[in-house]
């Protein structure tokens, strides 16, 4: 799954990049595999999203988030509202 | 460690570093929205300096302290992520470091965390401990740590790491005594690296990235003997309560453009008082120096040359000031990132950033300070897109030129009984503007080459209130930039066009004075009279009138002559000189004086035609090449020293002066 597909408040673990140029920008930002995210929000025009990564936000587009391969994580720590 | 790094104990410089002047250099550096910069103006107040890196056009910004009995100079770096960055800004601070030899390579790196997002901000800063320099890690924003419930081991953070380890709050300047004092012990080379030896990998792409996945687990072992608990991300419940607002698909436009109004407001009406009044003193000055200075050249040159240069740079400073003082307001407070948020879905389709609003916007009062906002753009190719269409919006120097030539031509009716005509042809003309720069936007997307891939990622950091130092400090440095950089092109300029317009060759001059004082003037003229018929036969004259009657095959197919072409090039200077040249032009004298400069160029009949010269077609064809042409030398000077290279304010006057030919002359061709 990419985390393009998930959907606000919900959370997810990081697996793999599928672009290898952007993937070294994510690592640096502290997006490494393994690491806990939960889907902010979506930008009100349907893009850019916000994730909640290692304590902070970071916001990406559409299609930077498509070369995210995460698997979710069934446990919706908290509700986040999509205005 | 070499022995004379070991030996330095700056309290007490040894004789021969005293005579040979050698300082302490420290380099601050860590990651965006650190704090760094307000770190940095604690540390050396207004003691700063703005240059550039050695042989980049990156800005440095540096700063001297006294601390004990040593001076310090203090160098901010660009705020980046990782030493692998790839941006011209962010590359600055590996390559300083890696290159002893380097005059701002420094001797100690003060490393700025931001303390609630500490696991990020700890991969640069081993990064830079690896590279070999002394760090001394600032745990910045510590206040928000100790409201939350997350608690750092600082003494065991520096006992993991192996350097010395600060908690400050440089926004309440808490803890900044102790870390002045640190600079006073011997330097110390991290005493461990956290990554040794080369990841492997089958390219450097390769590397770079195993080696970032190696050093994040070393940080996630560090940080689990450090942090109480693992870190919940502070300040995120107020946050995102404010996100829920300001980022809302209609409450968070209209408060962006409720604050761009605001902007709008205060760069357009509240900056006209302190603008008036810096024109008058100048003026004022300039008719103290012409009563009781010697008559002659030297003083014309310096009243009409450069004091009126001068005068041309000092009007712009309360616009810049306001301005400045508002993005660092919206910057400061963490609000400028949600405006790219929210608006790099429609701004991206024409090659432009979330953070170009607000340039483009500002450009509607001026284009001066808005080019110089275009700073916050991190990527190059969406900041020069920016930079070369923000003069086609409609400038508040283009407003005098308007209204005189629309009340020429479009009569002062009512249409559908309360739309004003002339109001109607005004918003027109914005309207046109704001089209040809989103026009011209698309255009250069795809002629100019990205000189990096487009990224968006980015933090969006919590929201803070802004420090008013900070604002200040700020406004300060814009203003310093401006009046230092672009206004000495600005001055010389204006000398230049002074020169074209007061000049004739030979002794063309002193014929005009001879025959308007013979008799047959004096007789039936008022001497004030004379004195105007004097300065019209002079401009006509000078080489100004020259260049004028020069190019009047060039612009004859627009509908210009050659009267019209000597404001062209004196209005190069600004647009709304076309208004008072035009009065000088018709012997007006007053420029203030619209209704009879308008009833002057009414009656000027074509000798060609035998019609009106102002008829609605050269009007329209007029006011059409104002709306696009780059009559306007301030901004060219300010997007040279923005850009730091001649190659886009040439490239811009070009296409400028191209469009604005080409559609004046469909205008007149069409309309006549």
């Amino acid at each position: 799954m990419k985390l393009s597909e998930l959907k606000p408040g919900q959370t997810a673990t990081i697996v793999d990049f599928s672009d290898d140029e952007l993937s070294l920008r994510f690592l640096e930002m502290g997006c490494v595999p393994g690491e806990e995210i939960l889907l902010e929000r979506i930008a009100p025009l349907g893009d850019p999203i916000a994730i909640r990564v290692s304590g902070y936000s970071l916001c990406l587009r559409f299609s930077e988030a498509e070369s995210i391969i995460i698997s979710p994580t069934n446990l919706p720590k908290e509700k986040v509202q999509n205005n | 460690m070499s022995s004379k790094e070991k030996d330095i104990t700056y309290a007490t410089p040894s004789p021969s570093e005293k005579a040979g002047g050698r300082l302490l250099k420290v380099a601050l550096a860590g990651n965006p929205n650190s704090g760094k910069t307000t770190l940095f103006n604690i540390l050396t107040g207004l003691n700063q300096k703005i240059g550039n890196f050695p042989g980049i056009t990156v800005d440095k910004k540096s700063g001297f302290a006294k601390i004990k009995d040593s001076t310090v100079e203090f160098i901010d770096f660009p705020g980046s992520y990782s030493l692998n960055a790839l941006s011209q800004d962010e590359k600055v601070l590996p390559d300083v470091l890696k290159d002893k030899n380097n005059p701002v390579h420094p001797d100690l790196v003060f490393f700025v965390a931001d303390a609630t997002s500490l696991r990020r901000s700890l991969f640069l800063c081993t990064q830079i401990m690896d590279s070999g320099v002394p760090v001394i890690l600032v745990l910045n924003m510590i206040d928000l740590v100790e409201k939350s419930d997350e608690k750092i081991d600082v003494s065991m953070l520096a006992e993991e790491l192996g350097i010395k380890v600060f908690a400050v709050s440089a926004r309440d300047a808490k803890g900044i005594e102790e870390l002045k004092n640190a600079l006073t012990a011997p330097l110390e080379i991290p005493r461990k690296k956290i990554i040794s030896g080369e990841a492997a990998g089958r390219d450097k792409a390769e590397k770079q990235r195993t080696e970032t996945i190696q050093r994040y687990k070393a940080i996630g072992e560090i940080l689990k003997k450090t942090l109480s608990k693992k870190e919940v991300g502070l300040g995120s419940s107020r946050t995102k309560k404010i996100d829920n607002i300001l980022t809302h698909r209609i409450y968070g436009f209209l408060i962006f453009f409720l604050i761009l109004f605001l902007v709008f407001q205060s760069i357009f009406s509240w900056s006209a008082y302190p603008m008036a009044l810096i024109e008058k003193f100048f003026s004022l000055t300039g008719h103290f120096l012409l009563q009781h200075l010697p008559k002659g050249m030297l003083t014309e040159l310096l009243v009409n040359g450069i004091l009126a240069g001068i005068s041309g740079v000092g009007v712009f400073i309360p616009q810049i000031a306001l301005l400045f003082g508002f993005i660092s307001i919206l910057e400061d407070s963490g609000y400028m990132a949600r405006v790219s948020f929210i608006t790099d879905r429609l701004l991206r389709q024409f090659g432009l950033n979330g953070r170009s609003v607000i340039p483009l916007m500002s450009g509607v009062a001026c284009a001066v300070p808005a080019i110089m906002a275009t700073r916050t753009i991190s990527n190059w190719k969406e900041r020069i897109i920016t930079i070369m269409v923000t003069p086609l919006m409609s400038c508040s120097a283009r407003l005098p030129v308007y209204t005189l030539l629309i009340s020429l031509v479009v009569p002062e009716e009512k249409v559908f009984g309360f739309l004003n005509l002339q109001g109607l042809a005004l918003m027109a003309l914005y309207l046109i503007g704001f089209l040809a720069a989103i026009s011209a936007a698309l255009v250069f997307k795809f002629i100019i080459k990205a000189r990096e891939r487009s990224f968006f990622i980015m933090e969006l950091p919590v929201y803070r209130s802004p420090r008013w130092t900070s604002v200040g400090l700020s406004i300060i440095e814009k203003v310093k930039t401006f009046v230092f950089e672009a206004g000495k092109i600005i001055v010389a300029i204006s000398i230049v066009l002074w020169v074209l317009s007061s000049h004739a060759p030979g002794d063309t001059f002193q014929k005009i004075e001879d025959s308007f004082r013979s008799e047959e003037y004096t007789r039936y003229y008022q001497p004030a009279e004379i004195e105007k018929m004097i300065a019209t036969q002079k401009l006509e004259h000078s080489y100004a009138g020259i260049m004028g009657r020069f190019m009047e095959p060039v612009i004859r197919p627009l509908g210009f002559d050659w009267k019209i072409g000597i404001s062209l090039v004196t209005s190069f200077a600004a647009r709304e000189v076309f208004v008072g040249t035009m009065a000088t032009i018709y012997s007006v004298g007053d420029e203030n004086n619209t209704r009879s400069i308008r009833e002057k160029m009414m009656a000027e009949i074509n000798p060609a035609t035998g019609e009106k010269r102002y008829s609605t077609a050269v009007a329209f064809s007029l006011l059409v090449y104002y709306a696009f042409a780059m009559q306007c030398m301030s901004t060219l000077a300010v997007v040279y020293s923005e850009t730091k290279s001649w190659k886009w304010p040439l490239i811009q006057f070009a296409y400028m002066s191209f469009m604005a030919y080409v559609s004046a002359l469909v205008v007149y061709q069409v309309m006549r």
